[in-house]
């Protein structure tokens, strides 16, 4: 075994997995990685589950450092600078961590969380099947609370296997889409139309439990008691200041204030990696819309090992840059499509 | 051949989620539907739902698209949820003890002026009550009550507070509830109670069930105290005796 010690971390981070589905009747919240396709992407590079426990790190810097042997990781999430000993790692690429060395991660340039997954997963005592932490509930393992410099994680010697990259889609902008309801009703058309008409930003304030929406108030038909019913990831709940929240992965398994739309199950990750202060807005989609994205993106995760690349072609093409620009083809590094003519025989 | 009752409303709660509901206002008869549903629903499942979560008034059910689709679902879930549901049986009850005002039950006094009588007044209409656990939800143990005394009903906070201690006693709206752990809430705070309707690593991990019933009954912040030390040892400090 080895051991990968946190030397330096941010506050906002934190063991995350899929999360601790089936209680939800009792109250146990489902917690989870706010920014799921990234923490597969993680796992998927070092042949781990895709839900398998990670390193969920906050808008902050991070350092980790191998001991008793090397460590295999791969980060994917929210971009930043890396660098092991000043040579820098990619994002979406896998690295291993020689004994005594240090994988040091600057502070996310966009976005807010990134994951550092570990060759053979984070090891600890699951709770109702998951490692995840919920710090107000006092669960996660194997620390129940937000990381600190000092912790450490028992962890499988690095493999030794090739380093990989991984190809993820285009980031999609535009947009956050919902779907509306469960309690639209509650809201006039006007107030409906607000809603998706406005920008919105997220407050300084948010937190794994829900994002606070800074726009306009919108105003209910009724008031904003309701009897206290279920929630979901990415319920948007209107309570009595008119200010919206949409509910995150530490949200409470009901709640009481009218939910005017749902943010859609492929855009929820697209939110959590929503900078404070970053002006968006959200579109309706119809439910059969939805579902069709929910299902290509359940597709796009289970699909993630076809995207998997030799991080060697990276350093190849450099090489072949050289070649080419030596022998006076005129060849850019960073237009993808030149690379067509170098690769040819 | 029984006759059906009027089907609920489906109320699309994204992609993954719909919400199966009864009745928009707190109704017993409504409860014992969605209680029945949920049963129903374990004893005979549907390919495709992940998990269902009972509220006072509808059930949430989980699924995944990718098995089943909104509508689909909807086909299957309506037949079953017309049936009349089975008589209830006996339920159990907890004796829940509370040490209301000061520190501890920091609204009672605004609570009481809003209402225009005595914080005593409040606790004894509180404390009075005849509870059911309709449902328990938001975090790990919080037990939602119906039953609360039609002069204790008042509209939640304008602003939800960001933290509210462990063991929160409080009225929201026209409900009553048992916190467990600290957590935001936009409801009234009347007292605290050192009973823990969850906890990890004690057996059984959660106390309370959806159809309990519950009293409540005041103790003074020394007794707090006592008993707040043996519940954090695991000790069970609600009484519970037959309904």
């Amino acid at each position: 075994m080895s051991r990968l010690v946190v030397a330096s971390i941010g506050p906002a981070s934190s063991v995350q997995d899929g999360g601790r589905l089936g209680a939800q009747r009792y109250g146990l919240t489902v917690s989870g990685a706010m920014d799921r396709l990234s923490l597969a992407a993680a796992n998927t590079l070092l042949g781990n589950e895709p839900f398998a426990a990670s390193v969920e790190i906050g808008p902050f810097g991070a350092a980790f450092t191998a001991r008793d042997g090397a460590v295999r990781v791969a980060i994917s999430g929210a971009p930043r600078n890396a660098d092991i000993a000043g040579n820098p790692v990619a994002m979406d690429t896998s690295v291993t961590v020689k004994d005594g060395e240090t994988l040091t991660l600057g502070f996310a340039r966009g976005g807010a969380f990134t994951y550092l997954a570990i060759e053979g997963a984070i090891k600890g005592e699951p709770v109702f099947g998951s490692l995840a932490v919920n710090a107000r509930a006092g669960l996660g393992s194997p620390y129940s609370r937000p990381l600190q410099a000092g912790d450490e994680f028992s962890v499988d010697a690095a493999s030794g296997a090739g380093e990989l990259r991984i190809e993820l889609p285009k980031p999609m902008s535009g947009p956050i889409r919902v779907v509306l309801g469960p309690q639209d009703d509650e809201f006039d058309d006007a107030n409906k139309a607000l809603f998706l008409g406005s920008e919105w930003k997220i407050s300084a304030t948010s937190d794994r439990m829900g994002y606070r929406l800074e726009g306009p108030a919108i105003k209910h038909l009724h008031g904003h008691n309701i009897v206290s019913d279920g929630t979901v990831n990415g319920s948007i709940q209107v309570p009595g200041n008119g200010s919206p929240i949409a509910l995150m992965m530490d949200r409470g398994t009901s709640g009481g204030y009218p939910k005017i739309a749902t943010v859609i199950t492929a855009d929820v990750g697209r939110l959590a990696q929503t900078s404070a202060g970053t002006a968006f807005r959200f579109r309706a989609v119809s439910m059969a819309e939805a579902q069709d994205e929910a299902r290509k993106f359940a597709q796009l995760i289970r699909n993630l090992p076809d995207r998997l690349r030799s991080a060697d072609s990276v350093a190849l093409n450099i090489e072949a840059l050289s070649d080419a620009n030596v022998a006076g083809y005129a060849v850019s590094a960073m237009d993808a499509g030149t690379w067509q003519v170098t690769a040819e025989p | 051949m029984a006759a059906t009752l009027p089907p609920p409303r489906l109320l699309p709660s994204g992609d993954s989620a719909v919400t199966v509901e009864f009745s928009r206002t707190i109704d017993d008869d409504a409860n014992q539907r969605v209680l029945a549903l949920d049963k129903a629903l374990a004893a005979n499942p549907i390919d495709g739902i992940t998990e269902t979560v009972p509220t006072y008034r509808s059930l949430l059910v989980h699924y995944d698209p990718g098995k089943i689709g909104f509508d689909a679902l909807g086909d299957k879930l309506l037949p079953i949820a017309i049936q009349p549901p089975p008589p209830v049986t006996k339920a159990r009850r907890w004796r829940v003890p509370v040490a209301y005002g000061g520190e501890h039950g920091i609204d009672l006094e605004d609570v009481a002026k809003a209402l225009n009588t005595t914080p005593d007044d409040i606790v004894a209409r509180h404390a009075g009550g005849d509870y059911k656990v309709a449902m328990i939800g938001f975090t790990p143990g919080w037990s939602y009550l119906s039953g609360l005394d039609k002069s204790l009903h008042m509209s939640r906070r304008q602003n939800p507070r960001l933290l509210t201690p462990a063991g929160t006693i409080s009225i929201g709206g026209v409900q009553a509830g048992i916190q467990c752990l600290a957590a935001p809430s936009g409801w009234h705070l009347l007292g605290r109670t050192p009973v823990r309707t969850y906890q990890l690593h004690r057996n059984p991990t959660f106390l309370t069930e959806p159809g309990d019933r519950v009293t409540f009954f005041p103790i003074d912040h020394k007794t707090f105290e006592e008993l707040d030390r043996a519940a954090e040892a695991g000790e069970i400090v609600a009484e519970q005796v037959d309904a």
